[in-house]
């Protein structure tokens, strides 16, 4: 297991530096370059703009950039924001905890309803449940994301009025069930298309186990069906799940660009867009590390997990 | 061995009685019904045994008796009554009571059959768990005195394993522990050696008996092979297309069939054959194959961190084959026969050793310089179903190989068809798909592909295995056929020492990657010289050796 863990992490290592070398060249690459904010500034003249490239040692080779800026992120100085000169750390730290409960809420829902659809989808399997679910499915994820948005908010925000239809809170009414009241239409619209996917992925998995022997095994020793199922094939099934679980670590914090968009969410994903609208490379660069580690950490957490589960990987 | 006929005056007495059963299939399927109209009686403390082939309804039978039909497939008529209960009429909760308790029931392949996240333990507590029998200590005390019963080393150990670490033979162990936990009166078996080897197969056949006899129980077994018939049954019922065509005393059918169909069947089961066949060549030609040394390691896990694993599939073997001849290899799982057979046709490197092949070592030489060679040998491959590509016509199957090597396509065409007759199918099939061909069929036309290319050498790995035994004699039938028309040499790889004897010159007996004894059939079955190999004829099922 310590071997596995040594390899993995060297593995990942190696990863996060391949990831920032293509992050950091295709930000680079982009036409404008880091100071196109100021150059838009009618007040600058070129020497100024030679005299901040010079502070910022953005007039060094790009390699050498680079090398400085992965020794000082390795060191744990995650750089400064352009826009407004706090550090990349603090940014970030300022819109994961509403991207966390968005997103955390949504997760939540989706996998809960998801694996539940899922299951009674297949041992219902061609039932008017079942078609009902799938048909469901495909609408939610043909449907793109901002168009549910603005349904809802027209819906319930304009025509009922029953919710607010936009923000994390309502300045001078910071209570906790103010903060659910903005929480409830995003989180259900995100909820609407990850529920799709997870119940569709859950039916899957489900019908794999239903059929085999050793769920045949169970019921002819009598074993009462409530127990076949829970036990021997949602056991079973929710084995690869783990693993689409782990997969979706680098979103719970990531972020969900469109939804939070749509309702003007103060989350990771719109700080990414204001970033890159900005030319805020720090920002942009630091996120991007982040899902980067995110989606190396997901994903070893998954395999560490269905290894504690699964016997058969745990003891070989 | 006692043989009580079924008659319907002991109705009331059997163990399980099965009246006027008819359980249709879905619409669409070969036939509306999986069995029609059957009839027999389980007496107490009996052997039954329920013979057939593929489709013959015998698993659908015993699926019915559990309740364990899947939902398309439905009783219409008949009674079974387990005991003095009609399991028509009650609850499907009583039903469930009444599974594991009454009634138990083991299956073929004792791979699938446990679930790979609980331990052995956990699953056999569960049947006592399930019907609510005893406390925590009392199930895990029956339980480990269960997995004694059945000969499991270590019970106490034993209980806390997971079933991946557990050998087949051991995995039906638990198995029948489980089927045993609650003691019932009846125990359906569904081909429970089938997928064992040979000396497993004896072993469990033995353990079944055993407990049989001991606690008194009557065993529904149901199989394919009369071998296992003629070892463990009191009573045989014969089916065939979903009807019964026979039953009675085992003694009766096996000596005195009545039925055409039960003759034929019997007719084709291999027979070990003590004497030799009368080679197509003479011993003193010149070998077309000559093995020398060979190796092969097979490594896993990783050779930095230690823990490295090493099988030796394949370890110093050597032999020598003549045209015209048939060198048998067989082999338990694992034994490295099937290695062997790849290394020969270089669909994989040997580490070391000579493949003299025409008198040019095949194994040291490079793949570009091979390729000219590979046409002369051929492989038939296991699996009728998974070795012919489903969207190709049987056509394209043939010809694409012989076109690839440079044959214009119109004599390939006009080989294909000429091979197609020859191996017993019509040429008409040369336009169609796989799909449409019987398990049978598709086996010739592995063959026919096989000789597309006049080969000099077949290797045939297990190649009438997944038959049933009619077809079986059909395709050995087919293949000597072919050896005395072409004069081709083959190497037939097989688990199963009975099918070698009737179709091999010479048996080559392999054990953890090394042949532990080569010789004649009639010495390999009648005076056998390594333990391995008396163990091994000893343990084939109906048969006394030399007789």
């Amino acid at each position: 297991m310590f071997v596995f863990l040594l390899n993995r992490l060297w593995q990942s290592v190696i990863l996060l530096i391949i990831v920032s070398i293509i992050g950091f060249t295709i930000l680079n690459m982009i036409p404008g370059g880091p100071l196109s904010q100021y150059a838009l500034d009618p007040g600058m003249t070129a020497a100024d703009l030679e005299r901040l490239k010079e502070q910022m040692g953005l007039n060094r080779p790009l390699p050498i950039q680079y090398l400085d800026w992965a020794w000082r992120m390795a060191g744990g100085d995650w750089g400064t924001s352009y826009r407004d000169g706090q550090p990349v750390t603090a940014v970030i730290g300022r819109h994961i905890f509403a991207t966390l409960i968005l997103m955390g809420s949504s997760m939540a829902i989706s996998m809960a309803l998801g694996t539940w659809i899922g299951i009674r989808g297949a041992t219902h399997r061609y039932s008017i449940f079942d078609y009902t679910a799938t048909v469901g499915a495909m609408v939610a994820l043909s449907i793109p994301t901002f168009w549910f948005g603005l349904v809802g908010i027209y819906i319930f925000s304009l025509q009922l009025g029953w919710l607010p239809a936009g923000n994390m809170y309502t300045i001078g009414n910071e209570t906790v069930l103010g903060y659910l009241q903005h929480l409830i239409l995003p989180s259900l619209v995100l909820s609407l298309v990850h529920v799709a996917v997870w119940s569709r992925y859950m039916r899957t998995a489900t019908l794999d186990v239903i059929n085999q022997e050793f769920v045949r095994t169970a019921r002819a020793k009598g074993v009462p069906e409530k127990r076949v199922l829970m036990k021997h094939v949602v056991g079973n099934a929710l084995l690869p799940m783990i693993t689409l679980a782990g997969m979706q670590l680098p979103q719970l914090l990531g972020g969900a660009l469109v939804t939070e968009t749509v309702f003007t969410w103060p989350g990771m994903g719109r700080l990414f867009l204001d970033s890159l609208g900005y030319s805020d490379y720090p920002v942009v660069m630091g996120l991007l590390m982040l899902s980067a580690i995110l989606t190396l950490l997901g994903n070893l957490i998954a395999d560490i997990v269905v290894s504690m589960v699964d016997p058969r990987i745990r003891l070989s | 061995m006692i043989s009580a006929p079924a008659s319907p005056a002991a109705a009331h007495e059997a163990a399980l009685s099965i009246n006027s059963l008819t359980v249709s299939l879905p619409k669409g399927m070969e036939r509306g019904h999986a069995v029609r109209d059957i009839s027999f009686d389980l007496i107490p403390g009996q052997i039954l045994c329920i013979i057939g082939e593929s489709g013959s309804g015998k698993s659908v039978t015993a699926n019915a008796i559990m309740g364990l039909l899947p939902a398309s497939i439905r009783v219409t008529s008949g009674a079974i009554r387990v005991g003095a209960t009609d399991i028509m009429s009650i609850e499907r909760s009583e039903l469930r009571d009444m599974r594991g308790r009454i009634v138990s029931m083991i299956f073929q392949d004792p791979l699938s059959a446990l679930n790979p996240l609980m331990t052995v333990g956990a699953q056999i507590v569960e049947v006592m768990t399930s019907h609510g029998v005893g406390t925590p200590s009392e199930r895990r005390a029956r339980a480990i005195e269960l997995l004694t019963e059945v000969g499991l080393p270590e019970p106490s150990v034993m209980f806390n394993q997971y079933p991946f670490r557990l050998s087949g033979g051991q995995r039906q162990r638990v198995m029948i522990a489980m089927a045993l936990a609650l003691e019932p009166s009846v125990l359906i078996a569904d081909e429970p050696t089938t997928a064992l080897d040979v000396t497993t197969q004896a072993q469990i056949l033995k353990l079944i008996r055993d407990i049989q006899r001991r606690k008194n129980m009557s065993v529904m077994f149901i199989t394919h092979d009369f071998g296992v018939v003629a070892e463990i049954a009191d009573s045989v019922v014969v089916m065939e297309k979903g009807s019964i065509v026979e039953q009675g005393g085992a003694e009766q059918v096996l000596k005195n069939p009545s039925h055409p169909y039960t003759k034929r069947l019997i007719a084709s089961v291999p027979h070990m054959i003590g004497q030799d066949r009368t080679p197509l060549s003479a011993s003193g030609a010149e070998p077309i194959l000559r093995v020398q040394n060979l190796v092969k390691t097979y490594r896993s896990g990783s050779r930095l961190f230690g823990r490295e694993r090493v099988v030796q599939a394949v370890n110093d073997v050597s032999f020598d084959l003549l045209p015209g001849r048939t060198l048998g290899v067989v082999g338990e799982s694992g034994s490295g026969k099937s290695s062997l057979g790849r290394l020969l046709l270089k669909l994989m490197n040997s580490d070391s050793g000579k493949i003299i092949f025409e008198g040019q070592d095949i194994a040291s030489m490079p793949e570009e310089k091979f390729r000219a060679l590979r046409p002369k040998l051929q492989m038939i491959f296991q699996d009728p179903f998974a070795s012919l590509n489903p969207r190709s016509t049987i056509g394209h199957i043939l010809t694409v190989g012989p076109c690839a090597h440079g044959v214009p396509y119109e004599k390939a065409k006009a080989d294909a068809q000429a091979l197609l007759k020859q191996v017993g199918l019509d040429a008409g099939a040369f336009g169609r798909y796989p799909h449409e061909f019987s398990g049978g069929q598709r086996q010739r036309v592995g063959i026919a592909r096989a000789l597309m290319f006049k080969p000099k050498l077949l290797v045939a790995d297990e190649s009438v295995s997944a038959l049933d035994v009619s077809i079986q004699a059909q395709i050995l039938k087919l293949l000597e056929q072919i050896q005395r028309d072409t004069g081709v040499s083959m190497v037939f790889i097989t688990h199963d020492l009975r099918v070698a004897s009737q179709i091999c010159d010479e048996i080559a007996v392999m054990q953890k990657g090394k042949i532990v004894e080569r010789g004649p059939p009639s010495r390999i079955f009648l005076n056998p010289q390594s333990a391995y190999t008396r163990e091994l004829v000893a343990a084939i099922p109906g048969e006394k050796p030399g007789v």
